[in-house]
């Protein structure tokens, strides 16, 4: 397999001092017709009060990636650690620790909200499930401050999260994270549920907060452009593996991989209006069930040689602390 | 108000101050507060707006298709010179199909899984046209041609296929009457970015020019790569109106300015998305006067009273628009 070793983002960080070590992750599904592989390798470190955005289409292995290192799915291969600490191998009170610290934001704010509590009931679920507040009444004052700190009315405590936009309910979302105090957030699409003039408040919200507190965020999204202003870095999964990672505004203005370029040339620009050159990439990504042969992304690439369908690129270091998958780097643009 | 244009040369779509309301506890409610839009045979006309702005359901009007309870309250809409708002059952038949062809949002709920594409396209045509077996799988096949689809989906199922590829069925299947006018609301919203490309470019190619093209849409870069023409909704009306080019080059509503500016711009690499304050308001919070002004940096007393479009090539309803210095003071 593919499974290198380079150690990408933050490949300078050494292990034990980042807040987040993803390493070398490997995850798979049995399901009917064999094993899938949804993660395949994958090695990334975020350190506090930074953003790392892991970037991709449906089917790349994101959402799993996002989900394996908050706990959720044991890798088949590989290490997640939090300020060193096993997510996976922690024991009971390590694990309390862990799940304070290192909390998930989900895409659909309204079916992460029990419609039948209060929105300040919401936010002390998580306090009492801590050990942090044993009764509803003496963590109000709290709770009140964290929903103005994500700027919502008090007032809000008293109603119930279908009373409120979907702006809002993210907002609510986010404060019943908050008042946990977490090192990290994971956000699996935070706003790309929400319209154009709400993203732009909740981005600039997680921003305030990350300034504020330190926060460190791991972005899961499609949406390149949406990353390059939110994140620091950013790492471009296809078919369960990095193929480019980076600070984000170089990999998003100049992209060294093929599929990066690609997808950086498939957002439509309203001032471009129907002059746009456009990369349209042929067919579709391929089943993870099926992977294609050397290169994973060999079968869709313009640029590809004959050799790409059986050489397997590594993520190799180009310098300025940017890596890339690719025999070809820089060689399509957008 | 443009002048009614009637005789030969008349729209393939063309709809006069329509107003969509619905009831509530409190009363009726207008989710459309009169729009006016006319469409030319082989013409692109965008809808542009934010949840709620009530582009889907002005669309969805003109397959006499408001979802009940709501129901057109007043104004007209032609398609095809067909009468929608007093057709009867059997013209909205003919109407639904066979003279708009409709692209869905969600190409996986829009097709009956348990029918293959085969059978699927069969029913389409065969509900609008007298057909034999020979004349239909022609006319399936050019259309197949059409949107890039190769012969054997069509003993496929819809879970057989992918996103796009179901998409593409979609749209084959709205092309395959040949109709006058295709209305396709948020086309591309449900796929990933590089099969979003590859369906642009073939609604650019197959669609637009050939048809009269109703396009819903979020995205003003989706609107801009495939319509001449743009019109700005919020809250149930039309707020800016012009050539798409110069829309999104040089807006003049407040409201268009925030919402391209308040998109990611994938061009710098990380400057952009300056939010709008607030949210749109609620369909039943009727505000006096013009809906976006408690969200606008440019409003003055005058915005309590409703601005109407002006007239112009570049159509805005705004007291004060961009290319006009600010009437008052814009603070708070």
């Amino acid at each position: 397999m593919a499974a290198d070793t380079t150690t990408v983002p933050g490949a300078d960080q050494p292990d034990g001092t980042a807040l987040l070590s993803v390493d070398d992750v490997a995850v798979n599904f049995t399901v009917r017709g064999g094993v899938l592989q949804a993660v395949r390798g994958v090695t990334l470190h975020v350190d506090d009060a930074e953003t790392v955005a892991v970037v991709g289409e449906s089917g790349c292995g994101k959402s799993t990636l996002a989900r394996t290192i908050c706990g959720l799915y044991t890798p088949a291969r590989g290490t997640v650690r939090l300020r060193g600490v096993d997510v996976h191998r922690a024991t009971k009170a390590e694990q309390r620790t862990i799940r304070r610290n290192l909390q998930l934001l989900f895409q659909e704010p309204l079916p992460s909200l029990n419609p039948r509590l209060t929105v300040k009931r919401i936010l002390w679920e998580p306090m009492k499930a801590n050990g942090m507040s044993r009764r509803l009444a003496d963590a109000e004052d709290r709770i009140r401050d964290q929903l103005v700190a994500v700027g919502l009315d008090a007032g809000a405590a008293e109603r119930y999260p279908g009373e409120f936009s979907g702006g809002q309910q993210q907002r609510i979302a986010l404060a019943r994270l908050l008042v946990l105090r977490p090192r990290l957030i994971c956000a699996d699409e935070p706003v790309s549920a929400l319209d154009v003039s709400i993203q732009a408040q909740i981005v600039a919200l997680m921003l305030d907060l990350q300034a504020e507190h330190g926060i460190a965020y791991v972005v899961i999204s499609h949406d390149l452009p949406l990353v390059a202003q939110m994140a620091t870095r950013v790492a471009v999964m296809y078919l369960g593996a990095i193929v480019e990672a980076g600070p984000a505004a170089d990999v998003v203005t100049r992209p060294q991989h093929p599929y990066t370029a690609a997808l950086r040339s498939a957002t439509p620009e309203p001032r471009a209006a129907g002059t746009a050159r456009r990369i349209v990439l042929p067919g579709e990504p391929p089943s993870p069930l099926q992977p294609p042969s050397g290169c994973p992304f060999h079968p869709r690439c313009p640029i590809a040689r004959p050799h790409c369908a059986w050489d397997t690129p590594p993520l190799a270091d180009i310098g300025q602390s940017r890596h890339v998958a690719c025999f070809y780097p820089g060689e399509l643009q957008p | 108000m443009p002048a009614a244009v009637v005789g030969e040369t008349a729209p393939a779509v063309s709809v006069r101050d329509l107003r969509i309301s619905a009831p509530t506890a409190n009363g009726w409610v207008d989710l459309v507060r009169g729009v006016d839009l006319s469409v030319p045979y082989g013409g692109t006309l965008a809808l542009v707006g934010e949840s709620g702005a009530g582009k889907s359901i002005t669309a969805r009007s003109l397959l006499g298709m408001t979802p009940p309870p709501t129901v057109v309250s007043h104004g007209s809409i032609h398609v095809s010179d067909l009468d929608v708002t007093s057709a009867n059952d059997r013209a909205l038949h003919t109407l639904r199909g066979g003279i708009i062809g409709l692209v869905p949002q969600d190409p996986t709920s829009a097709l009956n899984p348990v029918r293959t594409i085969g059978s699927l396209f069969d029913e389409v045509i065969r509900s609008h046209q007298r057909l034999g077996r020979a004349a239909r799988r022609k006319l399936v096949g050019a259309a197949l041609d059409d949107v890039g689809l190769r012969r054997d989906v069509l003993t496929r199922y819809p879970h057989q296929l992918s996103g796009g590829m179901r998409q593409r069925a979609l749209i084959g299947m709205a092309l395959v009457n040949d109709p006058s006018v295709i209305v396709a609301d948020e086309p591309t919203t449900a796929l990933d970015a590089t099969v979003q490309a590859q369906i642009l470019e073939l609604l650019a190619a197959r669609v637009a020019g050939r048809v009269a093209l109703v396009l819903i849409t979020h995205d003003l870069g989706v609107a801009a790569t495939l319509c001449d023409e743009v019109n700005v909704m919020y809250a149930g009306r039309v707020v800016e109106q012009g050539a798409t080019v110069d829309v999104c080059n040089r807006p003049r509503h407040p409201y268009t300015a925030g919402l391209l500016a308040a998109a990611p711009d994938p061009a710098t690499g990380g400057v952009g998305m300056v939010p709008i304050p607030g949210a749109p308001p609620a369909p039943a919070d009727v505000v006096p006067g013009c809906a976006f002004k408690t969200r606008c940096p440019r409003r003055t007393e005058q915005c309590d009273l409703m601005p109407e479009l002006d007239d112009g090539a570049q159509r805005v309803a705004c007291w004060h628009p961009l290319d006009e210095p600010t009437g008052g003071d814009a603070s708070p």
